[in-house]
């Protein structure tokens, strides 16, 4: 693996990761939405808060680890895409900012302030993965050209574009959902369970029609990446939809005992499974392009100290923050020393 | 540029200076913003560790309620200050492509190793507030240390960038104008790094310690002058009372050093048209039509500062070339003198404090004692803000000191001055909000009710 090659691959890692935690966690707050909060709505933003709380901001860093990753190790790349795309960028900036001061304030306040935050943050839960959704879609239909200034508002307002925003929102919604099914099954919370799977069910069928719709649009629009995900990327392809088809089994199966056995372990590994082999599978798919069908990855490069210095980096960062982030997790389901 | 900026209407369609103008500003109003939860970030920490040791080794019950209570202000501030961090990210592409096309392999570097020590922060917030009950007090105090170190390191990092566009060094520039032959450590390594990190990381301890300490003295001439008070100003207030004289020594230690390296910023901030030895230091006044207006002058000590003899010469703005001068140079001499100016008052109060230690071994709480406290919080932040505007603008033209000028970084989008305006407004909500929710939380502690906040475990408030 070349050097470019192995600083891309962090970058999709980054994405990896943002896409299954800060994804479940943009997922967390479209439940949040106005009309989707189920029968016991306090119940709902009581489990919601709960779950999502503990690791709010180790999910959020990811992003700027990407961010950081693009500008120093690809600056064409991040060039091309800010001066091309930065409408939609601007737009999911401002979703971060709305969707961290509704989180870190509305903890603190109460009564009809309180309420408004938990509006604020859940409508910024769906606008920023959407905004970067659309982003994401406007590179793989190669609208971004690599010397950047592409148009504004057409660049990223095409089919594809609107539909990878969607499927980014549904596919959250659907991590989410899962991940809160367990989380209130553990807690014995079985009329949230029971809400949850609902709500997995009908993210599973959204993200799964919005996929199947993006099937000939990609055809059209993205032909490169097209044939990428049905050649090279096929198995990854095959594997996402098998995951996803098995988080769903068990679920239904889940539901149809009425939740009076223990959830399959296999149900959030499957799930995450869905999401993380698409991500490869564009790689895979787009690979040797950063911005299919402009800029490869090699020619978007920065020197190679620079992405020595960048590998490094990511080198260490595993090492201190993979037990960090694990002494994190044990504390926080360890229960209080009294 | 610069003084024909603020036109009667908003120009809808961009034009190079216009866009150049407005993207300044939204830079440095987001960095001005930042700057100050930075601070917190960086200095709060050591503050509330301090509470706790205190409060652990001396059985302090007030030390200890101080420590839990702010690690909750850490974890807003924290929280929010995150989120304003990720903005200025954005806006690196946003507003300024092709300065991250052609310097983001060297500039980004700092960044990179800033994401470790910031990810590390954040991981050990969460597990200091989770661990208030769940780790035995000595593990406890131990996981608080982390947070201190990876400001400190963060910090570092960040500063090295900014200070890498001051002393750019460590690449060669290749025929399309892009950095080659990268060399990362003399890029982190720049003659800069060393004092810009030191006087921002004193900054930081600075407002920090002010800042908080202003809160108590505030609370303290309303009439709460409990020992829960007394402890809350004192801890903050001697953190930065120590790291105020150190900060007079590095701040003159850097400023020796710009003269010596950024020579253009240097005049342009003492207001030295001429060129030459004996340079007069000028204190206030106007910079006009090449003369200082209404200052006052000592002859000589400008020379003196710079190289211990009225013999040493200064660069003048006259031995620069016109289209390099820095420009607003009334607001860069203003700038600095007030950053200088507050810095000393500072060291006044500094040294009040440490007479009135001296004498009566207790905490002071004379009325005029706590009014220049309560003052000192905001006067820091000030201070820090002017030595901001004298680092980038007095930069200017440059966005990479002598390889780029600003003009040729910003973005071509249409429409800057609209989201200037538009992200003035929110962050000004936002702030209000900030304060507003600060003060619910300190009311409800009057009041000894609970209350969430990020990071923290459900529903567990213990006194």
């Amino acid at each position: 693996m070349s050097k470019p090659d192995a600083a891309a691959a962090t970058l999709w890692i980054g994405a990896t990761l943002y896409a299954v935690f800060a994804g479940a966690d943009f997922g967390a707050g479209f439940w949040q939405l106005p009309g989707l909060r189920g029968k016991d709505r306090e119940a709902v933003r009581l489990r919601i808060e709960r779950s999502v709380a503990p690791v709010w901001e180790a999910n959020h860093v990811w992003l700027v680890f990407m961010l950081v990753i693009l500008w120093t190790g690809f600056p064409d790349a991040f060039s091309a895409i800010f001066s091309t795309l930065y409408i939609p960028l601007a737009l999911a900036a401002l979703g971060i900012v709305l969707r961290g001061a509704a989180f870190a304030f509305g903890k603190v306040v109460e009564g009809n302030a309180r309420r408004r935050a938990g509006v604020l943050f859940a409508v910024s839960s769906v606008l920023t993965p959407f905004f970067m959704g659309t982003a994401i879609g406007a590179i793989a239909s190669g609208e971004v050209p690599a010397a950047g200034g592409g148009d504004p508002t057409a660049s990223w307002t095409g089919p594809l574009s609107l539909l990878v925003g969607a499927l980014f929102v549904a596919s959250g919604a659907y991590l989410a959902a899962v991940f809160l099914v367990r989380d209130s099954w553990f807690a014995g919370e079985l009329d949230n369970a029971r809400h949850f799977s609902r709500c997995a069910l009908g993210a599973a069928v959204v993200a799964g029609a919005l996929a199947a719709a993006g099937i000939p649009v990609l055809h059209d629009d993205a032909r490169f990446v097209y044939d990428g995900l049905t050649g090279p990327g096929l198995p990854l392809v095959i594997a996402s939809l098998v995951c996803g088809l098995v988080a769903l089994g068990l679920l239904v199966r889940a539901m149809r005992r009425g939740f009076t056995a223990r959830i399959s372990f296999l149900v959030r590994p499957a799930a995450v499974g869905a999401v993380v082999t698409v991500i490869w599978g564009s790689f895979v798919a787009q690979h040797p392009y950063l911005l299919p069908t402009s800029l490869t990855i090699s020619d978007a490069a920065a020197p190679g100290a620079t992405l020595t210095a960048l590998l490094v980096v990511f080198g260490a960062a595993v090492v201190l923050v993979l037990p960090s982030l694990a002494l994190l997790y044990t504390l926080s389901q360890r229960d209080a020393l009294k | 540029m610069g003084r024909t900026g603020c036109r009667s209407t908003i120009p809808l369609v961009a034009d190079a200076s216009s866009n150049l103008l407005a993207a300044r500003n939204q830079m440095a109003f987001t960095l001005g913003f930042h700057i100050v939860l930075a601070s917190l970030g960086v200095a709060f920490p050591a503050m509330m560790l301090i509470a706790e040791w205190r409060g652990r080794k001396r059985d302090d019950a007030e030390a200890l309620l101080l420590a839990r209570r702010w690690s909750k202000v850490v974890a807003v501030t924290f929280a929010v200050g995150a989120v304003t961090g990720t903005v200025l990210s954005f806006e690196f592409g946003l507003l300024w492509p092709e300065f991250m096309r052609r310097f983001g392999g060297a500039f980004g570097i700092g960044f990179a190793i800033e994401g470790i020590f910031f990810f590390l922060e954040a991981i050990f917030i969460a597990i200091y507030i989770y661990g208030w009950d769940r780790l035995s007090p000595r593990a406890h105090l131990w996981s608080g240390v982390p947070i201190v170190l990876t400001g400190i390191g963060g910090a570092f990092s960040v500063i090295a960038a900014n200070a890498w566009m001051n002393q750019p060094q460590g690449f060669s520039l290749g025929t399309d104008g892009t950095v080659t032959d990268v060399q990362p450590l003399d890029v982190i390594w720049n003659p800069a790094t060393p004092y810009e990190f030191l006087h921002m990381l004193l900054a930081a301890y600075m407002v920090t310690g002010f800042l908080v300490a202003s809160i108590y003295a505030v609370g303290m001439l309303r009439g709460r002058r409990d020992r829960y008070h007394r402890i809350g100003m004192a801890i903050p207030l001697c953190v930065a009372a120590i790291a105020t004289p150190l900060q007079l020594f590095v701040g003159d230690t850097a400023a020796r050093a710009v003269a010596d390296d950024q020579p253009a910023k240097f005049a342009a901030i003492e207001c030295i048209y001429k060129g030459g030895d004996d340079q007069t230091e000028y204190l206030g006044g106007i910079c006009t039509d090449g003369k200082v207006k209404y200052a006052i002058g000592i002859p000589g000590l400008d020379s003196l500062l710079v190289g211990f003899s009225t013999d040493t010469d200064v660069t003048g703005l006259n031995q620069i070339p016109d289209n390099e001068e820095p420009p607003a140079r009334t607001m860069l001499h203003l700038s600095f003198d007030t950053m200088v100016g507050i810095g000393t008052a500072l060291m006044g109060l500094a040294l009040w404090l440490g007479f009135l230690l001296w004498r009566r071994r207790t905490v002071p709480d004379g009325k005029w004692f706590l009014r220049a406290v309560s003052v000192s919080g905001a006067a820091a932040i000030v201070a820090m803000w002017c030595g901001w505007i004298v680092t980038e603008v007095g930069r200017q033209p440059w966005i990479v000191n002598g390889f780029m000028r600003t003009e040729d970084a910003v973005t071509k989008a249409d429409g800057l001055w609209w989201v200037y305006a538009f992200t003035v407004s929110l962050y000004i909500a936002l702030g209000v909000a900030a304060v507003l929710v600060v003060r619910t939380l300190a009311r409800r502690w009057r009041e000894d009710e609970g209350g969430e906040v990020p990071y923290g475990p459900h529903g567990e408030e213990p006194a």
